[in-house]
């Protein structure tokens, strides 16, 4: 049995756990001081000796990416923190940032220090009042600490940060999308290369990481590089926090170190609910291919998750019972897909677009057979050909249900409509009427 | 602009205020489209406006960009801006029931304000809360685990005019427009209000603890 390992999640059941005052007693803030009498260079070596991978979906080494910004100018460089959790799924920035938003702070401080910036950015989606109200409250309790600010802890490093709202685009969370929208532009992706290292925010060396990336550094740099590889895989270092959800009967987030499986995670979270079976699932969110039974023992690290046909993302284990349409699952994603897409490129704009019509006509039991095999044409329309991973991300949840599930597609066309009854996936009772046909604005 | 000399006044000092956290000033666009609905409720004319005259665009370059947010409102806003989760996860558990109980029951759809101006309906996307499912939002703050009477009665004690308090957040769900100015990066003194972090948040941590696990140090 894999045993959890609360790190970041340790203090997240303290009195005041957002506290300076609670977080500097759990040894918060140590390792900055530590950092602070280190070579930035052998931080930057510490991280990517750890093995240090993206906690924000693609899983680049974040070590590297620090490593990637040029020579020092005497310009500025910034750090930039992708705080705009919203992929389908994935909820573990957010309880991260309302419970412990110091471990972020003091891991942007670090980081800065690393990479040379005195100016670091905190962009956080719009849609969570109360995370701004924490963060902001945290940046300000550590520059009267004097863990920000001028000349901090007299090391003559000197650091401002910027708490910044979004205001509700899913596409903002790629990373050139989120510079643009931190430049007060529509938040559209940019092309690469320039990639941020060398032409980031107002066209100088950015780094961007993830809130989770960026808050396990403080946990590297105070217990050191061997305590970090001693978890996980062998590619795969480190704890990771995974984010059950759906239907299972204790979800939430589960800090385990890479290589757990759903097997045990759903051990721990009390297995599927009661009277019901594991359908099909995400391992990281609705952009990555889909799962089921059969990948319940795949280790959950880059690797095996990969060579299983999908990607671990963000952790986002979204769980499916026996009841749940996949039909009506995928078309919903789609949905969001294409509300989100931001328009730049045309096969992801016009492309989510039919996939949406072709779908809910399916659904709706208007659909033929011969729509299915144009579902997966229009994918091959939009996948590796979109300019960003949004477009990528639209075919990923269709491809694969239709793989594993084609049976279920021809049933909504053979019947006329949808096979399954809805009010038996929701978590109350009532009896079922049709749903709504109203689509996004 | 028909601001008058007051609210000009402390717009002005608030815009300054938010440049000022920027090195490049086009970078407080976003944060002072919400401080323009703080005042206004919505992204107004004026608004747009003021925005563009301190940050040296055009009006157009101004609602080009706020006409890409949906967190930019382009009609006077409800009080309270309510969402349901609607994406997949949400949905299946339940929050398309609840949306359709929720919108016969307000008598608003998408996007749409009801008569009194308190209520404006809207289908969400995912808000990062899916361990909570099924998930409703009022101005921002989280409603956990709904159900089609927990969201109405949230919605008839907010148009009663009572307070209502979120399950995760601060003791009370404050307006469109106070929430609009916490977006806007100004304080409201509200930080260490709680409701307890949440069972959901706090399950992997009572797993390890039930275990006796700790990561080791």
């Amino acid at each position: 049995m894999t045993e959890l390992v609360p790190v970041l999640t340790a203090t997240w059941g303290s009195e005041q756990s957002w506290s300076l005052d609670t977080y500097t007693k759990a040894g918060g803030y140590a390792p900055l001081k530590k950092a602070l009498g280190m070579a930035p260079t052998d931080i930057i070596q510490s991280v990517k000796d750890s093995g240090l991978r993206g906690r924000g979906g693609a899983g680049f080494p974040t070590g590297m990416k620090w490593g990637f910004l040029p020579p020092d100018d005497g310009g500025p460089r910034y750090l930039v923190v992708n705080a705009d959790e919203s992929e389908p799924g994935t909820c573990k920035d957010i309880p991260t940032m309302l419970a412990a938003p110091h471990a972020l702070v003091e891991g942007v401080a670090i980081t800065s220090f690393a990479i040379g910036c005195n100016h670091a950015f905190i962009y956080i989606r719009g849609e969570v009042a109360h995370v701004h109200r924490r963060v902001q409250q945290a940046v300000r309790e550590a520059y009267e600490a004097g863990h920000l600010g001028k000349d901090i802890h007299g090391s003559g490093f000197d650091l401002d940060v910027t708490v910044h709202a979004g205001a509700g685009a899913y596409i903002c969370g790629e990373e050139t999308a989120l510079l643009d929208s931190l430049e007060g532009r529509r938040g559209q992706p940019r092309l690469k290369p320039p990639f941020p290292a060398v032409a980031g925010l107002y066209a100088r060396p950015t780094v961007v990481n993830n809130v989770e990336s960026v808050a396990s550094v403080p946990s590297i740099i105070g217990n050191g590089v061997d305590w970090f590889t001693a978890m996980g895989t062998e590619r795969s270092k480190g704890m990771g926090i995974f984010s059950l959800s759906g239907h299972v009967q204790r979800p939430g987030q589960y800090e385990a170190p890479l290589g757990i499986t759903l097997r045990e995670l759903l051990q721990l979270a009390g297995g599927i609910r009661e009277g019901h079976e594991l359908k099909f699932w995400t391992p990281g969110g609705s952009s990555t291919p889909m799962f089921t039974e059969d990948q319940l023992d795949t280790p959950l690290d880059y690797e095996a998750v990969g060579a299983a046909g999908s990607m671990l993302g963000t952790r986002a284990l979204q769980i499916f019972d026996e009841t749940t349409c996949v039909v009506r699952a995928v078309t919903r994603w789609t949905e969001f897909y294409k509300h989100e897409s931001c328009g730049k490129c045309t096969p992801c704009r016009e492309g989510t677009y039919w996939l949406t019509q072709i779908l809910k006509r399916i659904e709706g039991g208007r659909g033929t057979q011969a729509d299915i095999q144009q579902l997966l044409d229009t994918c091959d329309s939009i996948a590796g050909r979109s300019f960003c991973a949004l477009g990528d991300g639209a075919t990923s949840s269709i491809i694969s249900s239709v793989k594993l599930f084609r049976e279920e597609y021809e049933a909504h066309v053979e019947q006329g409509g949808c096979p399954f009854d809805h009010a038996a996936s929701a978590l109350f009772e009532y009896s079922d009427t049709p749903a709504t046909e109203e689509a996004h604005a | 602009m028909t601001y008058d000399e007051t609210t000009l006044a402390q717009l002005t000092e608030d815009a300054a205020a938010i440049i000022a956290r920027y090195p490049v000033k086009r970078s407080a666009l976003l944060p002072m489209l919400h401080l323009v609905q703080s005042v206004d409720g919505f992204v107004s004319p004026d608004g747009i406006q003021f925005c563009a005259d301190r940050l040296e665009l055009t009006a157009a370059e101004v609602s080009a960009v706020a006409t890409f947010y949906t967190q930019y409102k382009r009609r006077p806003n409800g009080e309270y801006q309510v969402g349901v989760c609607t994406n997949t996860l949400c949905a299946v558990m339940g929050g398309d029931r609840i949306w359709d109980e929720l919108s016969d029951h307000v008598g608003v759809g998408h996007d749409e304000t009801t008569e009194d101006g308190k209520i404006t309906l809207e289908r969400l996307e995912c808000n990062a809360a899916c361990d909570y499912a099924p998930v409703m939002m009022v101005n921002w703050e989280f409603f956990d685990n709904q159900t089609p009477e927990s969201a109405k009665q949230v919605v008839d004690d907010l148009r009663a005019g009572k307070d209502v308090a979120p399950t995760r957040g601060p003791a009370t769900v404050c307006s469109f427009k106070q929430v609009s100015r916490v977006l806007a990066g100004f304080d409201d003194g509200r930080a260490n209000e709680d409701q307890g972090a949440g069972e959901a948040t706090l399950a992997g941590l009572e797993a390890a603890k039930g275990q006796g696990w700790e990561a080791s140090k």
